[in-house]
């Protein structure tokens, strides 16, 4: 009978053995006759930009998207990724005021700005209006896209009280209103797989009307 | 993701000089073209030139009482520019018809001139498509294609342009300024800046390799009322069906150009003509000669029925 530390020991052996003969395979081409190329490493920059009010200094692969940023380097796991192609809206965080996907923005693009995430917005016992609403309205069902249309819904407030318009705004010229239809609207950008639509958008109104 | 080096750039002239360095590279202003397409290794630039902080974020009034807006300058900000609510209600409207609200914070006005089709195929790589590998083939003719061209396409390509800011632009006869690599400026009507596919579908504008877009200027107001129509699958969040942009003024002529039928978007002078005749017969001269196939001929009627619900609309 094993005991659970000789399995971990096995264990580690079979994959230090495993890398082992991954090494062993790759050297066998690397004769005098065939020199094995000097893997490059890839490039990387600099970036300093500060999230949820603390100040970050990255070195980074110029690839890494502000979500994976986020999430990987500085675990900020609340962001969630979705479809990774601006698609569904689960990547939202507020830059700089505005809400944006950050999978399709380059980390090292970010320099000197301000990042809030859900985690910044509020934590579990001092929650964000927002946060709150979405409890208590029950937005979510599986709260994956939860971080995202709560990122979003702050911002939409923002942006409808900075006279932004919508496609269903019916007056251009007029100052947008808090309605449901243009909360709607606005809110077609982050995608909610369980379909919790209706509830999301009484959550807003609440903290919209709560605000007015 | 192919790897990449990347520099920011504070003046048009640093963006232009560092392609001249760097000749491959591309410029990325919002990114939310650019990134989708290089995490796909669609496109695959070995170096970026972030022209995001160009100061070209502002919109300002022209000489002759038009505006210049910025290259930079975000879709939101544009949409909401208390000028373009009152004058060009037309490109309000058509800009937040398009993406989402995310998208449109990030978005700029040279980014969204030059994204690239929504073709399927285009983003299988697949597939065959001669305008992400020339020679190739088009993988669209003879498959699926519901949301492809029924004018101005070609034997190699039946590829859209997918802006909706575009087709406003073009109905209010803006001209795009740009900046090439030696320093010359130069001004490129809307009308001449898209080229046909012909048999080089790779080739999507005037614009010569590292030449930089400054700003897009519209002339002085034309009044009239501004009405854009997408149609699309889905009520918000999708790329158009067809699209139709109009300003129709109190005597019943106008301007109409559409989106979602061509490889720019599509306006025909002469058409406008017929205005006071109603749909029917701007439509027989905007789309002559379509050709369409079996997914896609129900553009055709769509065009029309779209422009009858423009036209009485702008009637009141
Ligand atoms: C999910 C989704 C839905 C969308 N829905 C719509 C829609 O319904 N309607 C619509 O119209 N659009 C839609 N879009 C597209 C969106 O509008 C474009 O991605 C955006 O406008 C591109 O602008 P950008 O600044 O981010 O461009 P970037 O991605 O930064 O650049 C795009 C191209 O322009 C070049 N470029 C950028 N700036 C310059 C310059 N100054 N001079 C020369 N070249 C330059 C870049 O090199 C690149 O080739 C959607 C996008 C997504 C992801
Ligand atoms: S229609 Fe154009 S973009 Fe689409 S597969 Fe054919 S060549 Fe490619």
């Amino acid at each position: 009978m094993q005991t659970p530390e000789e399995f971990e020991v096995s264990r580690r052996g079979v994959l230090v053995g495993g890398a082992a003969s991954v090494a062993t395979a790759t050297l066998v081409p690397a004769g005098p006759a065939m020199a094995a190329p000097t893997p490059v490493p890839p490039p990387t920059a600099k970036v300093a930009f500060s999230v949820n009010g603390q100040a970050h200094e990255l070195e980074l692969d110029t690839r890494v998207s502000l979500l994976d940023a986020l999430r990987e380097h500085l675990h900020l796991t609340g962001t969630k990724k979705g479809c990774d192609h601006g698609q569904c809206g689960a990547c939202t965080v507020i830059a700089d005021g505005r809400r944006i996907n950050s999978c399709l923005t380059l980390a090292v693009m970010h320099e000197g700005e301000k990042i809030t995430t859900i985690e910044g917005l509020g934590t579990p016992d001092r929650m964000h209006a927002m946060q709150d609403a979405f409890v208590v309205h029950d937005g979510y069902q599986c709260g994956y896209c939860t971080p995202g249309q709560i990122c979003s819904a702050v911002a939409v407030l923002g942006e409808i009280a900075a006279g932004v318009p919508s496609h269903v705004t019916a007056d251009l010229t007029a100052k947008p209103k808090v309605t449901p239809a243009e909360l709607r609207e606005r809110m077609s950008g982050n995608i909610c797989r369980c379909g919790a639509y209706s509830n999301i958008i009484d959550a807003i109104v609440d903290v919209a009307g709560a605000k007015t | 993701m192919k790897s990449f080096t990347y520099e920011r750039v504070a003046t048009p002239a640093a963006a232009t000089a560092a392609f001249a360095r760097a000749p491959g590279a591309r410029f990325i202003a919002g990114g939310t073209n650019l990134l989708d397409l290089m995490k796909l290794e669609i496109e695959t630039p070995a170096h970026l030139i972030d022209v995001s902080r160009l100061s070209l974020d502002k919109i300002e009034k022209t000489d002759d009482g038009g505006l210049r807006i910025g290259a930079m300058v975000r879709n939101t900000d544009l949409a909401s520019d208390a000028r373009v609510r009152r004058d060009y209600g037309l490109l309000s409207r058509a800009l937040v018809a398009g993406a989402s609200g995310q998208l449109r914070n990030k978005a700029t006005t040279a980014g969204n001139l030059l994204q690239r089709t929504r073709c399927p195929y285009f983003y299988d790589t697949n597939q065959p498509c001669n305008k992400r590998r020339p020679g190739s083939g088009c993988a669209a003719i003879g498959g699926f294609n519901r949301l492809h061209a029924v004018v101005g396409a070609s034997e190699a390509c039946i590829a859209t342009h997918p802006s909706d800011m575009a087709v406003a632009m073009r109905a209010l006869d803006a001209v795009v300024e740009t900046v090439d690599a030696a320093g010359k400026a130069r001004a490129i009507p809307l009308s001449g800046f898209y080229r046909a596919p012909g048999a080089t579908p790779h080739l999507e504008t005037v614009l010569a390799p590292g030449e930089l877009i400054t700003a897009v200027t519209l002339p002085r107001p034309v009044g009239g009322t501004h009405i854009y129509h997408k149609v699309r699958d889905r009520a918000s969040y999708a790329f158009a069906l067809i699209s139709v942009g109009a300003i129709v003024q109190k005597d019943g002529s106008g301007r109409v150009a559409l989106g979602g039928v061509g490889y720019q978007p599509w306006r025909v002078e002469a058409a406008e003509a017929e205005l006071p005749r109603g749909a029917k017969a701007v439509t027989a001269g905007l789309l002559a000669g379509a050709k369409t196939t079996h997914e896609n001929a129900y553009k055709l009627p769509l065009v029309e029925r779209t422009l009858a619900g423009v036209l009485a609309q702008a009637r009141g």
